[in-house]
């Protein structure tokens, strides 16, 4: 059945799995991809692994596709009088919960909605609370709450996902579904390709906290090469262009310290050569991506980072451009098709060889 | 417990100069363990029972301390923390060095900068003259350990309270058995990122990780907010700054506190970690729990906790580590 | 001379090529096993006489701090952000070589006939300028991503020299000499690390490669021994003295030193009668060694460095007599370095 992709990442963006309790997405994204690929893995963390053959010969080189399937959420701390604190789990932005309903997965899944002084109260209006100041209402008595909420219980965002003009939607969690669904896409998409290489697919848990699941994952699998794919600033009224990237103007290749040379370039001329839209996203350090952690895996994995633009990023309303995600997934088939036996050679470095040419192969990079 | 408590609390071993806490511990577990071990960077670790499921228990030896810098223009000691030193628990404090002597802490304008708290920069040692301690020399502090009506006051509760309940937890398998092989792990160099912790289970390589700690109380004026509270029994772990507890962990020890009858609490912490945020993400990943013994003014001389919520700790450690455990 | 051809070649962290080829040629007819890895670190093998079974790991880091083009002005000027630690301070009026071409620029500032502001500079509102007039010009010179090191000479003073990147490529050229001289009774492994600057990244993974039970890191660390400033101001340390000796690390943010190893390095710099002093734990940043003792199931680990005023800059100075006391001081450690060392009493 050909891919749907606005329905695919619907049913992503509104499935709730906050960071460290990423169970209801791993099971919508096992189900996505079990007819693309050959297994699954089991990871001690909770990531979900995918494995889909190449037709090389045995044993094989591995490339593995990162995509984060955990979405900021909150943990209950405290309960009083019937209303519910809570702490975050990633980076919540408690700047923007105002007035935002929530669920609350306790007993049941409660409706509930972070309250805030009217307007009228003039004296509140000056400054944001702390997020020990905001509380959740579900509208129910307190001792009906006291039995069926509990300290540690998990709160995500209420937010459908909903269709704007054009190519364009909206939706919570899209950082980061809209990459897992670029990664089905890929999926998709190699079953119409030949690709020598295994490829190793990890919805990975925990990016937002402390990118525990990529970083485990890559210990497990070894890959000889990563991409990890993430959302990227989109542009939008109030940030740089230096730093934002247009919807629709294409995913984003990353370029900087936490990526490899030779894996960019190669990754920038196949959309080149395939004619897909992209951009160079500059990073000069920490790229805040799981590709932080693969690069430094063991004895170090070549990286690369595909950027899918998003606005109001930690937001219940995130926007991007749908053909953005389908670009993302194609650049990665299409790059996984081109993947041969010499490749680790081609984007290596080199030490210089004995008549001090510097281009010599005397010994190269990525053995 | 209390003498080994009190022994422990005010044993000294800064992070990274752990080695006479590690020697009082180990002549405690020598007797018990199945084998005893030191590992490169200086944890301890024994390990009682074999069975299928490894668990690695770990508990930090260290406490936060001082190491000396400089010696200022009149002669006095500046330092550096090692650790979360509170520039506002400086004051009127001693620091003892390895070679015994012992030090006042003093502050630079002590009066007419009363209201203010300096940064640990405005602070100094007042050494005696020929004290043979040098920059490089690490001190930590000194206060004896009070117990009165159940309670116990001292420095340095974080975490030898964890180490004398592991050291009790380990003395109940060896008298009950455990179906599993369990490694109690007293780790070093907690205090400064739970160093120690990351390294120790790459070695151990467990399935499941515990760290013991000490919990912060809510129930204090003004606290830093959690639902913590003395005499409400051990704190189960779900959340904080660095780890997100697996929701089968912290179930299934809820579940054998509730079987047990045992007082607990559920801990979601807004600042601080254990030696599980570094734990769970060796290797191919270790999930992991923490277990806290609540305590209030964490990290200062006089830091508080009950005896029955330390007790109570050991009873829901032993019964987790007694009994089934299997991830669903 | 080795340390001016390593302070004046170009590498700013990520893109060490350039440094890591001039180490090479100066290493590769004594070491075995060269090999470059995924991240860049350039690793091999000093082979030993075989006395002693310790696998002993020696680091350097070859990258240097320096900036990176994010974009370009209408009027031909680049947009850039910083490559490791920097202060944007230092930065107006700095000369710089930009990308692999190696362009001359300069990097400018509001004259002060025109601005009297105090506010501290921020990097987003600095540009260099390499002479172009046009956005496009700057395009078809310089690629989005290319890097920006400092342009500056290396001068030998006397008993100091002055130069950029003495961060770290004093320690590279203490390494080489290191692995020119004797064999030791071990086998050294070398790692040239990359990507110090940007948070022990090279390092790790180099140890996670190499697996060592001990290591070692030769390092450049921060001095800043100048007249005391505000008497009113608490008592500042200077963190390293220059010329007072190699500094041993006891703890910095990154790392507690393995106190077995800070003993054998100052009994044996007391036994040798080569000067060291201690590294002042305020305000003392991370090391490779910080990354390199978390690996694996730990690795003992400790930092011999030479102080250096104005780390970070493009004139930084050094003391020559510390200098060759940092290489005289680890060989000795390691001629010296058994098992027993690493004993636990």
């Amino acid at each position: 059945m050909p891919l749907n992709l606005k329905e695919h990442l619907q049913q992503l963006s509104e499935t709730p799995a906050p960071s460290g309790h990423e169970g209801p997405a791993r099971e919508a994204i096992r189900a996505a991809w079990a007819p693309l690929v050959d297994a699954f893995e089991q990871n001690g963390l909770g990531s979900l692994i995918a494995v889909k053959r190449g037709d090389g010969p045995e044993p094989r080189r591995r490339i593995m596709l990162s995509a984060h399937m955990d979405e900021i959420g909150m943990i209950v701390s405290d309960i009083c009088d019937g209303f519910i604190r809570t702490l975050p789990l990633g980076g919540i932005d408690y700047r923007v919960v105002l007035m935002q309903p929530v669920l609350v997965h306790g007993r049941k899944t409660l409706p509930g909605v972070f309250g805030a002084a009217p307007p009228h109260m003039s004296r509140a209006r000056g400054k944001y609370p702390s997020h020990h100041d905001l509380w959740i209402d579900v509208g129910l008595p307190a001792d009906e709450v006291a039995k069926l909420v509990r300290i540690g219980d998990l709160v995500t965002f209420d937010a459908p996902f909903v269709s704007l003009r054009g190519d364009r939607v909206a939706g919570k969690s899209l950082d980061n579904r809209a990459s897992v669904a670029a990664v089905t896409v890929c999926l998709d998409e190699l079953t119409r390709r030949s690709h020598a290489w295994d490829v190793l697919a990890v919805a990975a848990v925990q990016e937002e906290v402390n990118l525990g699941g990529a970083a485990t994952a890559a210990y497990q699998l070894q890959p000889d090469l990563a991409i990890a794919i993430d959302t990227t600033f989109g542009a939008q009224h109030g940030v740089s262009d230096d730093e934002s990237y247009s919807l629709g103007g294409g995913p984003t290749i990353g370029r900087g310290p936490n990526f490899h040379p030779g894996l960019f370039k190669a990754l920038r001329d196949v959309a080149k050569e395939q004619e897909i839209k992209t951009e160079i996203e500059i990073i000069p350090g920490n790229s805040g991506t799981d590709a932080w952690a693969i690069q430094v895996s063991r004895a170090g994995v070549p990286t690369a980072l595909i950027g899918i633009p998003i606005r109001n990023m930690h937001t219940p309303s995130e926007v991007l451009d749908l053909r953005d995600v389908s670009r993302a997934g194609r650049l990665m088939a299409a790059f996984i098709e081109t993947l041969a036996d010499d490749t680790l050679d081609r984007i290596g470095w080199r030490l210089p060889s004995q008549n001090g040419d510097p281009k010599g192969a005397e010994k190269d990079g990525a053995a | 417990m209390e003498e080994l408590i009190t022994k422990l609390a005010e044993a000294w071993g800064p992070s990274g100069y752990e080695h006479h806490v590690r020697e009082l511990i180990r002549a405690e577990v020598e007797p018990l363990a199945d084998e005893v071990w030191v590992d490169p960077l200086g944890n301890l670790i024994c390990r009682i029972g074999e069975g299928p499921v490894r668990v690695m228990v770990s508990a930090h030896m260290d406490e936060i301390g001082v190491v000396v810098s400089h010696i200022d223009r009149q002669g006095f000691a500046r330092f550096a923390n090692l650790g979360g030193v509170l520039p506002a628990t400086l004051l009127g404090s001693r620091v003892r060095f390895e070679n015994g002597v012992i030090a006042a802490v003093g502050v630079e304008n002590q009066f007419s900068k009363r209201t203010t708290i300096p940064g640990l920069d405005g602070f100094f040692l007042d050494l005696p003259e020929n004290s043979g301690v040098k920059p490089g020399d690490p001190g930590a502090f000194v206060a004896e350990t009070v117990w009165y009506d159940g309670r116990v006051i001292s420095k340095t509760l974080d975490n030898r309270l964890g180490c004398a309940v592991l050291v009790e937890t380990l003395r109940r398998l060896r008298e009950q058995g455990t179906p599993h092989t369990v490694f109690g792990v007293f780790t070093v160099q907690e205090e400064v990122g739970s160093r120690g912790a990351m390294t120790g289970a790459y070695g151990v390589e467990p399935h499941l990780g515990i760290a013991i700690d000490i919990s912060p109380t809510g129930d204090v004026p003004k606290p830093s907010p959690t639902p913590v509270k003395l005499g409400a029994g051990p704190a189960i772990k779900a959340r904080d700054t660095g780890h997100i507890v697996p929701g089968w962990i912290k179930d299934l020890m809820i579940q054998r506190a509730e079987e047990a009858g045992i007082p607990y609490q559920v801990d979601v912490m807004q600042i601080g970690t254990t030696d599980a945020a570094t734990m769970q993400l060796v290797r191919a990943g270790i999930p992991s729990g923490a277990v806290g013994i609540p305590a209030r003014n964490v990290h200062t001389r006089s830091e508080t906790a009950l005896l029955s919520d330390i007790q109570h700790t050991v009873d829901l450690l032993v019964v987790v580590l007694t009994g089934a455990i299997e991830r669903p | 001379m080795i340390l001016r051809e390593l302070s004046e070649a170009i590498g700013v962290s990520s893109a060490e090529d350039e440094v890591r080829d001039l180490i090479y040629r100066h290493i590769r007819d004594y070491v075995e096993d060269a090999r470059v890895d995924p991240l860049g670190n350039l690793i091999a093998v000093r082979r030993g006489t075989g006395a002693v079974d310790l696998r002993v790991m020696v680091a350097a880091h070859m990258d240097e701090v320096g900036m990176i083009v994010t974009g370009y002005d209408s009027d031909g000027s680049l947009r850039f952000r910083q490559v490791g630690g920097l202060d944007a301070r230092i930065l107006p009026g700095t000369r710089v070589l930009v990308g692999k071409d190696r362009i001359p620029g300069v990097i400018g500032w509001t004259p002060i006939h025109l601005n009297d502001s105090k506010d501290t500079v921020s990097i987003e509102r600095l540009r260099i300028d390499i002479g172009v007039t046009s956005k496009d010009s700057a395009q078809s010179a310089v690629e989005r991503g290319e890097l920006v090191a400092f342009d500056s000479r290396f001068v030998e003073l006397g008993a100091t020299v002055r130069g950029k990147a003495l961060d770290d490529r004093a320690g590279c050229a203490s390494l080489i000499a290191l692995i020119q001289g004797e064999p030791f009774p071990f086998d050294l492994y070398v790692a040239f690390t990359v990507q110090e600057e940007l948070g022990l990244r090279g390092a790790r993974v180099a140890a996670q490669g190499i697996a060592p039970d001990v290591a070692f890191v030769l390092e450049s660390t921060a001095c800043h021994d100048l007249p005391p400033e505000d008497p009113d101001e608490p008592d500042q340390t200077t963190i390293t003295r220059l010329g007072a000796g190699p500094a041993i690390t006891v703890a910095d943010r990154s790392m507690v030193s393995d106190p077995r190893l800070v003993r054998h390095l100052a009994q044996t710099g007391d036994r040798e009668g080569i000067p060291y002093q201690f590294r002042s734990a305020q305000h003392a940043g991370g090391t490779d060694a910080g990354a390199i003792h978390l690996t694996g199931g730990g690795v003992p680990s400790a930092v011999v460095a030479n102080p250096c005023r104005y780390l970070h800059g493009p004139h930084s100075i050094m003391s020559v007599s510390d200098f060759e006391n940092q290489s005289r001081l680890l060989r000795a450690a390691l001629m010296a370095l058994t098992p027993a060392v690493l004993e636990r009493n």
